[in-house]
């Protein structure tokens, strides 16, 4: 295979990469303040870094990450890209986030991000390529030392070797090699000479992790660095309307109280201190009545509204077919606000240095918070460096185009014009919204005769997540918001005569991506009325679906895999249920058979079989732990995650009322991969999480008899 | 004044007596290792040893410690043969994904083998449960405990 200039995306990266100079081997040169106007500059100073690769003279390996690592193993798998057509050393190669700069964009996305389970498939040419050139680079300077032929020589586990026994390590010809002319073309291996890509491997940084070492945002230190807690409005859209302040004045190490448009700041020398501080203020709130919401009443709302047919996302060929339907099943769908809350809570440091600034934040969308950063202080972009840090989870919350606690930390550092770190307790993560939007599905569905579906009627109720955001143009038609309506306009099964149709409700409460977006609750609907279609034609789930799914045999093997696995139609322990779901969502295909009993009213899953095909896997050690983990996350939403909205209050504010799953929940779990043959990566990071909702509601219903409509599960008592 | 002992080395602390401890070891002391998660003992990312009993440090007030012996991640010794059986396993077993509450898992760990080097599934779940991960490591830190609690009842004998 060999790469070509076809792609502008390609394009782009190769003129980029051809007019390095200096530093070590390959890349675009980046300096501080980043962006292209700072690179049409002029050349860089030795050694300065390089985009995407440094090999030092020990023959270290640092691959440059452009995506954020939150747990999704982007910091081993994107090193592997490289250092499978680098021929390099494994155990010398180390990852670096890169901070925010126009080099590092998501080719897809053309801005800095990391979501959509896509930072693998985004950069499987570009670093493989980034390998390819520095290695012909390396040889090439080796060639040029030996006075031989570059054909002559080799690469191999970071040496280079030629004719006659000459050998030399990559550490010692890497600045000879960043001399040498970066290859425009370079040829990639065949996927069948891979030696790194696919095999299992364990993360390179995951002793720093266990250890305490890794510095997270949270753990970011800078001299005379001050902490600041913000006091939010306690309803979505108040205002601040009366502040009292004499108790805060007392505090020992409060320094300053500020206003900014998400409400009070108080910043102090310490946490303890700045979070004494803030619960001493005294605080008058104007809530307008729009800001009194409940969530009753919005679930009222929603459920008038999927009555009637919102704006098509999908018509359906025949629109009469439903009506005259041998047999009919009308079902209604609720589910909650969801808080991502990731383990390691919000946070941005900022310090502001008259002319220029630097941020330290776990950010997913560099881009828009580098950008808005800059905006807020008041400088030109190029004046303000943004670094990445790695994140503890983060699920879609770190990916805001609002870019809230960004934009908070750099209003207060501009008022204080002290070095300050904002954090928001797990309390203000809890209550600061940016949640998965609660929905409302209703569905009607019809039987033929023979057991065939005749027709699918579907309403979707949901506030937009991409309305009034810069994605709007891409992902909003006609009205219709692509993520409210993902996995079920686009299903992959043959369903005839299906119409779905959206409401798009607007209120004050903001709403956001979270692991695996539209598909979190579409996922459910779809899978749980098929499994009970299947009932109702008095079929078998696995077989009604591998009809539904005939054309499809992708699918068609994930679903055979998963049941096979699971050992479906086998006798199961007395007080056990088992049910299926089957979802494809960010170009991949997962199955799931969960094995459920109910205890004390309430469910236990005790056993889940994966399956999933996410097209070429670069790591499968990696894929296992992704897909065990968006089970668990899944799982922690269908068994307990609700956010509620009384008087515009949200009623939960930590772990012990927002419950989360714990490891006695956590079901023992088979991950198995089908092997498609596939020549690229798909997603890996989500498409575990929309089956497992469904798959536990479906084995509910085997179990019970009763159909989970409502979720959490929790708010049920089953038997 | 407050004196205890943190990571085997003695402390003095003069501010509010009501810091909590992990706010004096993350914010006085410098040692990060230890995290916030939750600041009200539901999580466990802030766990640490305190007279070798595992303990959420974000709800324990430093004046609570005092004349105690503190540990925290930032320094579990490579000599003991708990924690080092521990962190081998957990990296054995690629336990880790976001990392950010694997601190407190190990301490739990460790303080769990310390006293039972053959504990049940029942007595993992009990021992860990007050630990959450919102990527879901749970299956690999379940099987690192036992790979750990095997290979000191091996290097035992």
């Amino acid at each position: 295979m060999t790469t070509n200039a076809k792609s502008p995306a390609r394009r782009r990266f190769l003129q980029s990469s051809a007019a390095l100079a200096g530093g070590l081997v390959i890349g675009f040169w980046l300096p501080e303040g980043g962006g292209r106007r700072a690179f049409a500059q002029g050349a860089p100073k030795a050694p300065d870094p390089n985009a995407f690769l440094r090999i030092g003279k020990d023959g270290t390996v640092t691959v440059i990450v452009k995506h954020l690592e939150f747990g999704q193993g982007v910091t081993t798998a994107l090193p592997m890209l490289v250092a499978e057509e680098l021929e390099c050393d494994w155990t010398k190669v180390k990852a670096e986030l890169a901070p925010a700069g126009a080099a590092y964009a998501h080719l897809d996305f053309g801005m800095q991000a990391t979501g959509g389970s896509s930072s693998v498939a985004n950069s499987w040419d570009q670093l493989r390529t980034v390998g390819a050139q520095a290695r012909t680079m390396l040889v090439a300077a080796a060639a040029a030392q030996w006075k031989v032929k570059p054909e002559a020589c080799r690469a191999e586990k970071g040496f280079v070797t030629g004719p006659g026994g000459k050998r030399a390590a990559y550490g010692a010809l890497a600045e000879a090699a960043a001399k040498q002319p970066v290859p425009a073309t370079v040829a990639l291996k065949d996927p069948k000479q891979f030696k790194v890509i696919g095999k299992a491997t364990r993360r390179i940084d995951a002793a720093d992790r266990n250890d305490g070492k890794l510095v997270y945002g949270m753990d970011v230190k800078r001299p005379n660095l001050h902490v600041a807690l913000v006091a939010h409005a306690p309803a979505f859209g108040a205002r601040i309307s009366g502040l009292g302040t004499d108790k805060v004045k007392a505090i020992p190490g409060v320094t300053h109280v500020v206003e900014v448009s998400g409400g009070i700041a108080v910043v102090a020398k310490h946490f303890w201190a700045a979070k004494k501080a803030r619960d001493a203020l005294e605080l008058q709130w104007d809530i307008p009545p729009a800001s009194k919401l409940s969530s009753e009443a919005l679930f009222a709302q929603y459920k008038e509204a999927a009555k009637t047919p919102g704006l098509p996302a999908k018509k359906a060929a025949d629109p009469a077919a439903l009506a005259g339907a041998a047999k009919r099943v009308t079902a209604e769908y609720e589910f909650p606000y969801l808080a991502h809350a990731p383990m390691e809570p919000l946070n941005c440091t900022v310090e502001l240095r008259g002319d220029s600034a630097e941020l330290w934040v776990g950010s997913q969308f560099q881009t828009m918070d580098h950008a808005a950063a800059a905006k807020t202080l008041g400088l030109p972009p190029e004046k303000v460096k943004l670094n990445t840090l790695p994140a503890g989870g983060g699920f879609g919350r770190r990916a805001n185009p609002a870019t809230d606690y960004v934009k908070e930390a750099c209003e207060i550092a501009k008022a204080v014009k002290v070095p300050v770190k904002v954090i928001w307790t797990r309390e203000d993560d809890i209550r600061g919204g940016y949640y998965r939007p609660m929905a409302v599905h209703r569905v009607e569905a019809g039987l033929d005769a023979k057991g065939a579906i005749a027709g699918w009627n579907h309403a979707i109720v949901s506030q937009s997540i991409i309305a009034g955001t810069p994605f709007e143009p891409y992902l909003v038609k006609d009205g219709v918001d692509h993520t409210s309506v993902e996995g079920t306009a686009d299903t992959p099964y043959d369903i005839p005569n299906l119409a779905v149709s959206l409401h798009t409700p607007k209120n004050a409460v903001p709403v956001l991506w979270w692991r695996s977006v539209g598909h979190t609750h579409t996922a459910f609907v779809m899978e749980t009325m098929v499994d009970e279609l299947a009932q109702a034609a008095g079929q078998d789930p696995l077989a009604f679906r591998r009809t539904l799914l005939a054309k499809k045999p992708r699918h068609l093997a994930v679903l055979d895999l998963a049941a096979a696995k699971a050992g479906w139609g086998k006798p199961l322990a007395k007080g056990r249920g088992r049910g299926i779901a089957i979802h494809e969502s960010f170009g991949s295909v997962c199955a799931q058979v969960a094995e459920v009993s109910i205890e004390g009213g309430a469910v236990k899953v005790h056993r889940v079989v994966a399956a999933i095909d996410c097209g070429l896997v670069v790591n499968p050690l990696n894929v296992e732990a992704q897909v065990q983990g968006a089970i668990a996350y899944g799982l922690s939403a269908a068994l307990f995650g609700e956010i509620t909205l009384k008087d515009g209050q949200v009623q939960q504010s930590n772990f012990h009322n927002y419950r989360v799953l714990a490891l006695p929940e956590m079901p023992a779990v088979e991950v198995h991969l089908v092997a498609s043959g596939a020549g690229k990566p798909a997603g890996v990071g989500e498409p575990g999480t929309p089956p497992i909702g469904p798959a536990v509601a479906n084995a509910i219903a085997a179990l019970t008899g009763k159909r989970p409509r409502q979720l959490p599960l929790s708010k049920s008592k089953w038997a | 004044m407050i004196k205890f002992f943190v990571n085997g080395e003695s402390y003095e602390f003069a501010a509010d007596p009501e810091t909590p401890l992990l706010w004096v070891l993350r914010d006085y002391l410098g040692l990060t290792g230890t995290k916030y998660g939750c600041g009200r003992a539901q999580c466990g990312a802030c766990t640490v040893h305190v007279n070798g009993v595992a303990e959420r440090s974000c709800s324990i007030a430093v004046k609570d410690v005092a004349g105690k012996r503190v540990n925290t991640i930032d320094d579990l010794g490579n000599t003991d043969p708990v924690a080092r059986a521990v962190k081998a396993a957990w990296l054995d077993k690629d336990v880790t994904q976001c990392g950010y509450c694997q601190p407190g898992q190990v301490m739990s760990a460790v303080a769990l083998l310390s006293k039972n080097k053959s504990p049940t599934d029942a007595q993992i779940d009990e021992a860990m449960e007050g630990n959450l991960c919102r990527c879901g490591t749970y299956p690999r830190i379940r099987e690192a405990v036992k790979s750990a609690a095997a290979q000191l009842r091996g290097a035992k004998r």
